[in-house]
């Protein structure tokens, strides 16, 4: 885990003198010093790394935020005697220990909201109900698979590190056997697990190795609440809710979608690859003064740092 | 404080050569220095450049007590500004390294080198010259022919001491990066010189080939995660050198193994301490020096904070460490925005590898005694320069309550910074390097 209480500068100004650094050695007398600029490449990475992090842990708990409000809200909407008997019912489905208040529900309550789901006796109501315990179980559940690691107990080789870049606590590498801050999602509405590691999608480690690779396939499925979009009683919540969530990539409004990230991580992999950019882009200002949110936002205006040797 | 012979020495000011301005020419910025193998002469180079030698003076004998002066013995352009067309880059002229040679003859070898080429000077006297020519005036004007009328031989006569230097090899067109280090092999015939990605192996006499040994480059650039920071033959196993590389692993190589030593015999490495991370780790291990102590059983390592000592028999730690300036660990943001986390500081030993020096900030300079456990700060500054005026111990305050005559951190001048010191081979002499100033220490002589 990257210390950073002894750095009173955050991740985005680091970013920033970074680049200016690389900048400026492009002009310094003598040519382009190599070990100079692939250390100021590591601090990068370790920038962009924590700027990530925090920006995904940002999201998450965004989400996790307006899902347990759903719920609450929903909840809130039913008659409270319905609650206790759909409950009553509920247990007697299945061997959950289900706690008194209708609103703490154990994360192992979830498999029991699948059964009961099933049930073709369940009115509407009682249907809407499970589905909106089982998202807090969800989220419960999501909650207690999320492991921020902070490991390295074991010793830490430079040495050993074999790929395109080191390897650090938080490495974000499918390789490894190690997973940093891995969040498994259940989506209730298709049954499908999606592992998130370090904010993105699994795949998206693959996308790493394969510097340049597409975005990956699958679309993100933070949006473990939005089965209630499914159902008819609330339409209008799903366009909000993504609204908000794209919202959120986009700071200054403009378009930063799942596929930019993955690429900007894949060009910030190794020591150099995220310096060497594939389009030489003439339209980057250089007022001396590098924007870190405008070079995250507009990944097309990359520069070429390093000149190729 | 300690010395060679296990008693506290008492450092006392001997000389300071250069300008005294507070306004520094960057030409004039010492770049390297280090004694001959006698010690009797001191190199220096500097970013213009140039390399100024010192002699030191023979004892005088009605002075016992003072050990001889070091004075300008030759001073000569060894490197200019060069331009490369073809990828339209300025090489700089500084002067990276200086290596002597051990004396052979009555004249004196050394090599220096700048980012690209490096090359063996003779430095050599001359005290007489010839007189009486047949065919030339005595000023050097040719005599026409037809007016000699008698004949005689030239004879050698006394005249004042003139220093040479003229460079004899020239070793050029063998780095595509930026040259770190030049280091002559114990057999005499052969040395090394390493730039960011390749070690090279020379033989004095030839220039138009040399050896790759080392080539650590990628076969895709954008992979490249570690580069080399410098290399070192060893002090008397002619197959054997290490390289060290910013990722804080020193590589121990033999070349009867194989011709391209890309396969390390021995890899030293210390596992980090995870506590440590920050956003810098990768910058401070960073190796900026490694030297192998004269016996040659082990090697001193230089990364931004500590100095490292190695026995070659063990590879999995270092068997001493020194903390040079562990109060900056706190300071790592304001130093890499002012770049000076990116210095590279060396190290050095001392003649019977009981003492290792390296500098710092604020022209400290640190000591560490190896027998005794004992280490000290000093400081190389016009004002404690009386002549043998004894150098006081300096102490940094790290934080909290600071005492009567201890600096604080945030105090440290940052400009004024100690890269290069070099021991003498056999006495208590030192010279320091400051930006643009040399100083020489000595040991007080009772």
């Amino acid at each position: 885990m990257i210390n950073t209480m002894e750095c009173a500068m955050d991740a985005q100004n680091l970013i920033s003198i970074s680049l200016r650094k690389i900048h400026n050695s492009r002009t310094q007398r003598g040519g382009i010093k190599l070990h100079k600029n692939l250390l100021v490449s590591y601090v990068l990475r370790n920038a962009k790394q924590l700027y990530m992090n925090e920006k995904y842990a940002e999201i998450y708990r965004m989400q996790q935020y307006e899902e347990v409000m759903t719920v609450c809200n929903e909840i809130q909407e039913l008659n409270p005697l319905d609650l206790a008997e759909d409950i009553v019912e509920a247990s007697g489905d299945c061997c959950s220990h289900v706690a008194g208040s209708p609103l703490i529900m154990e994360p192992a309550s979830v498999c029991c909201a699948l059964p009961a789901s099933n049930h073709p006796a369940h009115t509407p109501h009682q249907q809407q109900q499970l589905q909106a315990t089982a998202a807090c179980s969800a989220a419960g559940l999501a909650l207690q698979n999320e492991e921020v690691c902070k490991e390295t107990n074991s010793a830490f080789f430079r040495s050993c590190c074999a790929e395109a870049y080191p390897v650090t606590d938080c490495d974000f590498s499918s390789l490894s056997a190690v997973h940093c801050n891995k969040t498994t999602v259940l989506d209730l509405d298709t049954h499908v697990v999606t592992t998130v590691e370090s904010g993105y999608l699994h795949q998206d480690c693959c996308a790493v190795q394969c510097q340049g690779a597409q975005a990956p396939a699958k679309k993100r499925k933070f949006d473990f609440g939005c089965y209630a979009a499914e159902s008819e009683e609330v339409p209008d919540f799903t366009p909000c809710k993504r609204a908000r969530f794209e919202d959120f990539y986009c700071p200054h409004s403009e378009q930063l979608d799942t596929s930019n990230i993955s690429n900007l991580i894949s060009i910030f992999g190794s020591g150099f690859t995220g310096l060497v950019s594939r389009q030489a882009d003439s339209e980057f200002s250089l007022n001396g003064q590098f924007c870190s949110k405008q070079t995250l936002a507009s990944l097309g205006a990359w520069t070429r740092a390093i000149v190729a040797f | 404080m300690a010395g060679g012979g296990g008693n506290d020495v008492q450092w006392c000011f001997s000389q300071v050569k250069g300008a005294i301005d507070d306004d520094v020419a960057e030409a004039d910025i010492i770049s390297t220095v280090e004694f001959n193998h006698s010690g009797e002469l001191l190199a220096t180079g500097d970013k213009g450049g140039r390399v100024v030698i010192f002699q030191q003076e023979p004892e005088n004998k009605s002075q016992p007590q003072c050990r001889g002066e070091y004075n300008v013995y030759s001073t000569f352009q060894s490197h200019e500004p060069e331009f490369d067309y073809l990828k339209s880059l300025e090489i700089e002229e500084k002067i990276n390294k200086i290596r002597w040679l051990p004396q052979k003859n009555a004249a004196q070898f050394l090599l220096s080198t700048n980012d690209k080429t490096i090359k063996l000077w003779k430095i050599s006297e001359r005290d007489k010259r010839p007189e009486g020519y047949n065919l030339k005036e005595e000023d050097g004007r040719y005599r026409d022919p037809t007016t000699v009328t008698t004949l005689r031989v030239p004879v050698f006569r006394p005249m004042d001491l003139m220093v040479e230097a003229s460079p004899r090899r020239v070793f050029a067109n063998a780095h595509t990066y930026h040259i770190n280090s030049i280091s002559v092999n114990s057999d005499y015939e052969t040395y090394l010189s390493a730039d960011d990605l390749r070690v090279n192996l020379w033989h004095l006499e030839i220039t138009d080939r040399s050896f790759n040994i080392v080539d650590i480059k990628p076969a895709n650039m954008e992979e490249l995660t570690e580069v080399i920071t410098a290399a070192e033959f060893h002090p008397n196993q002619c197959n054997t050198f290490v390289y060290s590389s910013s990722k804080g692993t020193i590589r121990l190589c033999d070349m009867r193994a194989s011709a391209l030593c890309d396969k390390h015999s021995k890899l030293f490495e210390e596992p980090e301490d995870p506590s440590n991370r920050s956003f810098f780790s990768e910058i401070i291990s960073s190796i900026s020096d490694v030297k192998f102590s004269h016996n040659g059983r082990y090697m001193m390592t230089r990364d931004y904070l500590s100095v490292k000592i190695w026995d070659l028999n063990m590879e999995s730690r270092p068997v001493e460490t020194y903390q040079v300036h562990e109060y900056l660990r706190s300071k790592l943001c304001s130093l890499y925005e002012n770049d000076c986390i990116f210095d590279k500081f060396e190290c050095c030993w001392n003649g019977n590898d009981s003492v290792v020096m390296t500098g710092s900030y604020n022209n400290f300079f640190r000591m560490f005694d190896r027998g005794q456990k004992k280490d000290v700060t000093l400081e190389a500054s016009r004002e404690s320069s009386k002549p043998r005026a004894v150098l006081k111990p300096r102490k940094v305050c790290g934080g909290g309550k600071r005492k009567k005559d201890e600096i604080s951190v945030d105090s440290l001048d940052f400009n004024k910074k100690i890269l290069h010191t070099a021991w003498h081979p056999q006495e208590n002499i030192i010279a320091v390097a400051t930006t643009n100033n040399l100083y020489i220490f000595q040991d007080k002589l009772n």
